[in-house]
């Protein structure tokens, strides 16, 4: 293969995998909001909550009382940690404004982004934390020749996927799916039928913040966070999900392998570029397609 | 979100001086103002960065604004004693916070004297609220020309009421220079520079390290400025792979170069000596690294083996680092001695100070400052420019520790051959 060619394939292969980290950022906003029209301003500090809950749970010294877990037994926790902290979330908190309006419960997502932000400065400072994965992070793969790939990113890209898999049948396939669409598209009718709207919305929350849980420990491992690191999560998962179009999971995902690569393309030109490139996508798609390039147009599932 | 740190027991100190003021007004009735000036009191307002994403340059604040609260009780001042307050105010990382509550210390707390410290995005905007209000202010840890030349500066006129002691950007040159030279590479250097404030002033092609390093015979490999807090380095990656760059250097965060440096190495790239700022300055950002942290250079501003004596405390360097570490639990950081540093000057300026009401007399007390701190002389002598005391800078290497899981060691004395040598320079495997 020529250099020139070489080079850009390696730019595509590196912008997929970047798209695998956002498209999973974006996939627990993105249910989110389709279930409930919650627009979770405080994702980006979940996923830096969930990575720092793996963190504690992994290491052995510190200042405060850490368990010292093997990574394997630490994820399923923080994952049914973070599951039953997002239905506590959505029927403590959240379900009592969701009758508002969209507002309040923005604006109440705002707030917990706030204490999450400061419950974590207080008690473990603003160091920079990360996982360690026992050399997970800096293993790597060669493709073919001239382009590798860590295993770190293309596992990420493969759990992605396979959310996404899992989130789409679960949607499209079971009861609990039929509840969560039948409470997103009308909440009163749902009731009348007999769903439990507000244990529907709960578990949807919940289930969002498993997969928050996931998308927290994988960056965890990949780059360092400290308390004030959430919304700067948050602005790629946005852009993700209104590139994808709300509701299909699939959509969502693609919305992030879309972002990534136009960034990684952005980066090729010139590096200041890239998080550049990405906005401008964004911002076209939402200018000459608001309802996003895969919107959910299924009206039958 | 607020981080105000006052001190009760000095309130009540306050209140009981002011008690005996009222007991002791009787006696002096003919010193008219004497129930006033017993009341008064100095207070000291400081600016750091507490919270935010710069907050672990601020994290050692706290601990020398409580030591030096219970040492300044009083501070005798044209022979009366006055007692101290000091008022510490979180910037959050954020330069509008910063001003604002710099702001909020000038005309609401009525402070005296103004400190600040820590990266540009705080001294800058308090210095600049300092210099509209006419508070005498005394500003560290930002190297000097972000801190004169981005707040607008002309070397031959200088400020008025802001002075800053810190070293500057020809010292990291040196520095890092005097590293590399002492190890054999092919001097081919990998820079990487995020668009902020410190990464365009280190790539400036004029006053940066383009011209300092060709004039070494570095080749330079700048690919340009990339956001901050940036997801993916691949671009840069091959760009260094393709020159073969065995120096990577550059100014860049944390989470960036845990980015940059776990993707160099799952791409294959392995250069043979990293040296950056501000990323490799504090020990828990070597430990979020892991087993990648080994053998990374940095500059070193302050550190325990340091030969200086604190003005204040007469603690060394290494008896500030060990009562820091045994009162807050925490490997030292840094910016310990110059937040220390800041307050060793203050007191000194009090001292001096004719009377506590004049600003420009306190003002005209800063820029006479001649003292010895903990970490090095500090006078304003108008070099490099007026406003700017150098302190100064040596090469340090993360080694893997006995104490602490990473130490840093200084590996190159040369530009401040008083600083003893911890270690040698080694290549990264």
């Amino acid at each position: 293969m020529p250099a020139a060619l070489l080079g850009w394939t390696d730019t595509l292969v590196q912008g997929v995998m970047l798209g695998g980290l956002y498209g999973l950022f974006a996939v627990g906003l993105s249910l989110v909001f389709g279930v409930m029209r919650i627009v979770n301003i405080a994702h980006g500090d979940l996923i830096v909550l969930a990575a720092f809950g793996a963190i504690v749970a992994t290491s052995a010294s510190g200042t405060v009382p850490a368990p010292g877990l093997p990574l394997w037994i630490a994820a399923p926790l923080v994952v049914a940690a973070m599951y039953a902290f997002g239905y506590i979330l959505q029927r403590g908190v959240l379900n009592t404004t969701i009758a508002g309006g969209e507002l309040p419960p923005l604006l109440v997502t705002f707030g917990v982004s706030i204490v999450i932000q400061n419950l974590l400065l207080e008690f473990y400072s603003a160091d920079p934390r990360s996982l360690a994965a026992g050399g997970l992070e800096t293993r790597s793969v060669e493709l073919f020749a001239g382009v590798t790939v860590g295993v770190l990113p293309l596992a990420t890209l493969a759990i992605a996927l396979g959310i996404t898999a899992f989130l789409q049948w679960l949607f499209g396939r079971t009861n609990i799916g039929r509840a969560f669409r039948a409470a997103s598209d009308d909440p009163e009718i749902a009731g009348l039928m007999g769903i439990a709207t507000r244990h529907v919305y709960a578990l949807a929350t919940a289930l969002a913040l498993a997969v928050v849980a996931i998308a927290g420990m994988l960056l965890a491992v990949r780059t360092t966070v400290a308390p004030a690191d959430g919304p700067n999560n948050l602005i790629y998962a946005f852009e993700a999900v209104i590139i994808g179009g709300l509701g299909s999971f699939w959509g969502t995902l693609a919305g992030g392998v879309i972002l990534g690569i136009s960034q990684a393309i952005g980066f090729r030109l010139s590096p200041g570029w890239g998080a550049f490139a990405g906005h401008i996508v964004f911002l076209a798609i939402l200018a000459l397609r608001p309802q996003g390039l895969f919107p959910r147009t299924r009206t039958q599932a | 979100m607020s981080q105000e740190h006052r001190h009760q027991s000095n309130r009540r100190r306050l209140i009981k001086a002011a008690g005996a003021a009222t007991a002791s007004a009787g006696l002096e009735l003919l010193g008219a103002p004497a129930f006033a000036q017993g009341a008064r009191r100095i207070k000291l307002g400081y600016v750091a960065p507490i919270t935010g994403p710069l907050a672990s340059f601020g994290e050692p604040c706290r601990y020398v604004v409580d030591q030096m609260q219970a040492r300044f009780k009083t501070i005798s001042i044209a022979g009366r004693s006055v007692p101290v307050e000091i008022v510490l105010k979180d910037s959050q990382s954020n330069s509008n916070r910063a001003a604002e509550v710099a702001a909020e210390l000038i005309l609401k707390d009525r402070i005296d004297l103004m400190l600040v410290s820590s990266t540009p995005d705080t001294t800058n905007p308090v210095a600049d609220q300092c210099e509209v209000n006419e508070m005498p202010c005394i500003s560290t840890d930002c190297p000097w020309q972000p801190w004169f030349f981005g707040r607008g500066g002309k070397p031959e006129v200088g400020f008025k009421w802001a002075y800053h002691f810190f070293w500057g950007l020809e010292d990291v040159i040196e520095v890092f220079t005097n590293m590399w030279n002492s190890v054999q590479t092919n001097k081919v250097v990998a820079g990487m520079f995020p668009n902020d404030a410190d990464g365009n002033a280190w790539g400036d092609p004029k006053l940066g390290l383009p011209p300092a390093l060709a004039r070494q015979g570095f080749k330079l490999i700048d690919p340009g400025r990339y956001q901050v807090l940036t997801n993916d380095f691949s671009a840069q990656i091959a760009a260094f792979k393709k020159a073969n760059c065995e120096i990577v250097t550059g100014n860049m965060i944390p989470p960036d170069f845990k980015t940059f440096w776990t993707q160099a190495r799952q791409q294959g790239y392995r250069p043979k000596v990293v040296s950056i700022g501000k990323a490799l300055l504090f020990a828990p950002a070597i430990e979020a690294l892991g087993d990648l942290g080994d053998g990374l250079t940095s500059e070193v501003w302050w550190g325990p083996t340091h030969p200086f004596k604190s003005s204040l405390t007469g603690q060394s360097a290494g008896q500030l680092v060990s009562a820091y570490e045994s009162a807050t639990k925490r490997q030292w950081a840094q910016s310990l001695g110059f937040s220390h540093a800041l307050f060793e000057v203050a007191a000194d300026v009090l001292k001096r100070a004719r009377s506590i009401d004049d600003k420009p007399g306190l003002r005209d007390a800063i820029a006479a400052t001649k003292l010895s701190t903990i970490v090095g002389p500090v006078a304003w002598t108008g070099k490099p420019v007026k406003n700017i005391s150098k302190t100064p800078l040596v090469g340090g290497q993360w080694v893997k520790g006995k104490r602490y899981k990473y130490e840093l060691l200084v590996v190159n004395n040369k530009t401040a051959p008083g600083v003893p040598l911890g270690g040698k320079m080694k290549l990264l495997s």
